[in-house]
């Protein structure tokens, strides 16, 4: 029998970090400033719809550009040698050496009205603002994301046995076939983890869009500065995303468990 | 018999990364049979089958299948089917989906595919098991699956890479048989790949052993057992006592200082040979009723006969008899001319000659020095001028195997390693040439060892 003892330390961590705090939260979205029993926090959540819908929307967008990008990448990078392929793969980490924020500015950075992306614009007289809109948002989730995406994917191509794809090709396969029907159902499981870890975190992140999109806030912003004068409604938003992101992984693993599963 | 053959291959050479894995290799596979390549690990006998499949292209060398020329046919093109030898099944699809995989690809309307896949898993003793994922079968019925796969499609040649290979003993010999079986009722062309001698023998009409790169003979398993091409072939295939012999004459050898008749003849005279005794072949009798006699070092009851080992003139022999002998008693040794099987060595340099030009010498210390495959060697205690051309020969005991891992040459391969009944003959191969050894250690064939030279054992002399 295994012993479940190892596990205690875990249970105490998840318990003081994880469930603790999730409790408040549920707890300050269901009761008013007085702390008693209250709708009200959702009541005045409901006005921030809008900006749900958008981060979604976003977080949709971002995700299908990132499978877009990435699929094409990790399956050509899992064809390369094992000695191309770890380069490879540090290379897509090295961004990730650097925090978060800084990757931002220097998105900002780039970005900016008579920054070097919209000089280089100018010159050949396209005039267009880069920055404050959604699609300088999208730009920063994507880079944001990407190694997210393409690490699964990778994980999964690599295992899949190079006698698979050969006995593909003695069956009467040509290359378009031995993608479509042994290739890509059996890296179904890495898009799937890969759609994952890319959408829960755009839908919910902040400070992205602070910097890239102008006015228009996501629903992570939103919770940032609801929260700091009012418990009750942050918490309310809070419980809505982790609602709905529950819901999303739900299918995503129902998605997952009726595809075949690879290695 | 002239038969049609399904597949050619013709002078075919095969290299991978500047390492010779097939060497001019010309083989005919006739319709129908169940051919069998045979050899030990890293002779070849995979990649042949790859070059077949069309999953390699040979450098130079024509593959026929049917008469036509194949060579830039890719494998999905190719009326060949393949069973793996991890089997290969799809993952993700059931054993219906995995067996109607190439029906599919073929557009086959779908009732029809229902129907084969239904004959076939029947064939193959999988009735009712069409809805399970492949992976929660036994290695016996993933195998059969993939048999059925590649069956089902009606591929004029099913190639088998060692398919037996992950099962147990119990379970690999019922399906030897099983195919064996398969084989005759769906009237196909086998190309099967084993380096097991006696599944070769067991399950085919022909038998192509491999070795190095190279077919060292293609027969039926009779043929390949009762009359081996060389003491390669003697000794992969079954059990054999291999003796270095000198033919005097037509049907005349000397073998361990005693001539005896044989029927083989065609050498030169006094030509040194292998000469190959198979055990069941020796007739013990008293030891004044034959001309070669030994003393019983063990006897060992294995069933159907007795395994004896006798000494006779330090040499090993071994001999299956149904009557037990004594540890310690001198017996007779008996042997029919017909069942002395003569072969050409297959190494005609026995004593490694080599002859060069000094490189440097240091008449101080008394050494010469010499180019080898590029590499400096100094001989100690031997001086010869600058300049001069020498011949060194090299008995197979002056060479051995770096135990510290430095040799003279680096990385010379162990062609093959064949008992003696003293020691091992081993023929190694480097860079630009061949050798021969002499060695009491079992080395392992296809590995790459350092190899030195004792030349206090070696004969040097100006030329």
């Amino acid at each position: 029998m295994k012993s479940k003892r190892p596990a205690i330390p875990y249970l105490g961590w998840m318990l003081v970090f994880t469930i603790v705090p999730l409790l408040m939260v549920i707890y300050f979205a269901f009761t008013d400033e007085r702390g008693q029993f209250s709708l009200e926090p959702f009541k005045n959540a409901s006005v921030y719809s809008e900006v749900f819908l958008y981060s979604l929307g976003i977080a949709l967008i971002s995700t299908v550009i990132c499978l877009v990008l990435a699929y094409p990448l990790a399956y050509s990078v899992s064809r390369c040698s094992q000695r191309a392929q770890s380069t490879i793969i540090m290379l897509l980490m090295v961004p990730m050496w650097m925090n978060f924020l800084l990757r931002i500015y220097a998105w900002v950075l780039i970005l900016q009205n008579y920054g070097p992306l919209d000089m280089i614009l100018n010159l050949f007289g396209v005039d267009v603002t880069l920055i404050g809109n959604s699609g300088a948002v999208i730009v920063g989730m994507v880079y944001e994301f990407l190694p997210f995406m393409i690490l699964p994917i990778h994980a999964v191509m690599t295992k899949i046995e190079p006698s698979l794809i050969e006995a593909a090709q003695d069956l009467g396969c040509n290359g378009f076939h031995v993608f479509t029907k042994v290739i890509f159902p059996l890296s179904v499981p890495g898009v799937i983890s890969g759609v994952t870890m890319v959408f829960v975190p755009t839908a919910s992140t902040f400070l992205v869009a602070q910097y890239l999109g102008g006015t228009q806030f996501m629903i992570g912003d939103v919770i940032e500065r609801v929260f700091q004068s009012d418990h009750n409604t942050g918490s309310a938003i809070a419980v809505v995303l982790m609602i709905v992101i529950l819901g999303f992984l739900v299918v995503m693993n129902r998605f997952g468990d009726k595809e075949a599963v690879a290695g | 018999m002239k038969q049609n053959s399904v597949v050619s291959l013709k002078d075919i050479n095969f290299k991978y990364s500047n390492e010779v894995i097939l060497n001019n290799i010309s083989l005919d596979i006739y319709d129908k049979e169940f051919i069998t390549l045979l050899g030990p690990s890293g002779c070849g006998k995979t990649t042949t089958l790859r070059i077949i499949a069309g999953f390699e292209t040979p450098q130079s060398g024509e593959v026929y299948f049917e008469g036509e020329k194949v060579n830039d046919v890719p494998p999905h093109k190719r009326s060949v089917n393949t069973v793996f030898q991890k089997y290969a099944l799809f993952p993700h699809l059931n054993v219906y989906d995995n067996v109607a995989f190439g029906l599919k690809l073929k557009k086959m309307p779908k009732s029809e595919i229902e129907k084969a896949v239904k004959q076939m898993l029947a064939v193959v003793d999988l009735k009712g098991y069409e809805k399970r994922p492949v992976r929660s079968l036994s290695g016996g019925q993933q195998q059969r699956v993939a048999i059925a796969r590649a069956l089902v499609c009606d591929p004029k040649v099913v190639l088998l890479d060692e398919p037996l290979g992950a099962l147990d003993l119990k379970l690999r010999k019922d399906m030897q048989i099983e195919l064996k079986q398969l084989q005759q009722k769906t009237q196909k062309t086998f190309v099967y790949v084993t380096h097991d001698q006696e599944e070769a023998l067991t399950m085919s009409d022909r038998v192509c052993v491999m070795n190095n790169g190279v077919i060292a003979q293609v027969g039926t398993p009779e043929d390949i057992y009762n009359e081996p091409a060389n003491a390669f072939v003697a000794d992969f295939i079954g059990e054999a006592n291999i003796i270095n012999g000198i033919m005097l004459e037509d049907c005349k050898v000397r073998l361990l200082g005693v001539d005896l008749d044989c029927v083989d003849n065609g050498f030169e005279k006094n030509q040194p040979v292998d000469v190959v005794i198979r055990p069941e072949d020796v007739e013990v009798t008293a030891p004044d009723q034959a001309k070669l006699n030994g003393v019983v070092e063990d006897v060992i009851f294995k069933g159907v006969h007795f395994e004896i080992s006798v000494k006779c003139n330090n040499c090993l022999w071994l001999i299956h008899s149904t009557v037990a002998q004594k540890v310690g008693d001198t017996i007779g040794m008996r042997i029919d001319p017909y069942n002395i099987h003569i072969m050409e060595k297959m190494f005609l340099n026995p004593t490694n000659d080599i002859i060069t030009d000094v490189y440097y010498s240091d008449k101080e210390n008394n050494t010469t020095t010499i180019l080898l495959e590029g590499v400096e060697v100094t001989i100690p205690d031997a001086y010869f001028e600058e300049g001069k051309k020498i011949k060194i020969v090299l008995p197979p005991e002056a060479l051995y195997i770096a135990g510290d891992g430095v040799g003279h040459l680096d990385e010379v391969y162990i062609e093959s390693v064949i008992w003696k009944g003293e020691h091992n003959e081993i023929i190694l191969e480097s860079d630009e040439r061949k050798w021969i050894m002499q060695s009491d250690i079992d080395e392992q064939v296809a590995t790459y060892v350092p190899l030195c030279f004792d030349f206090g054992k070696a004969e040097i002399s100006e030329v």
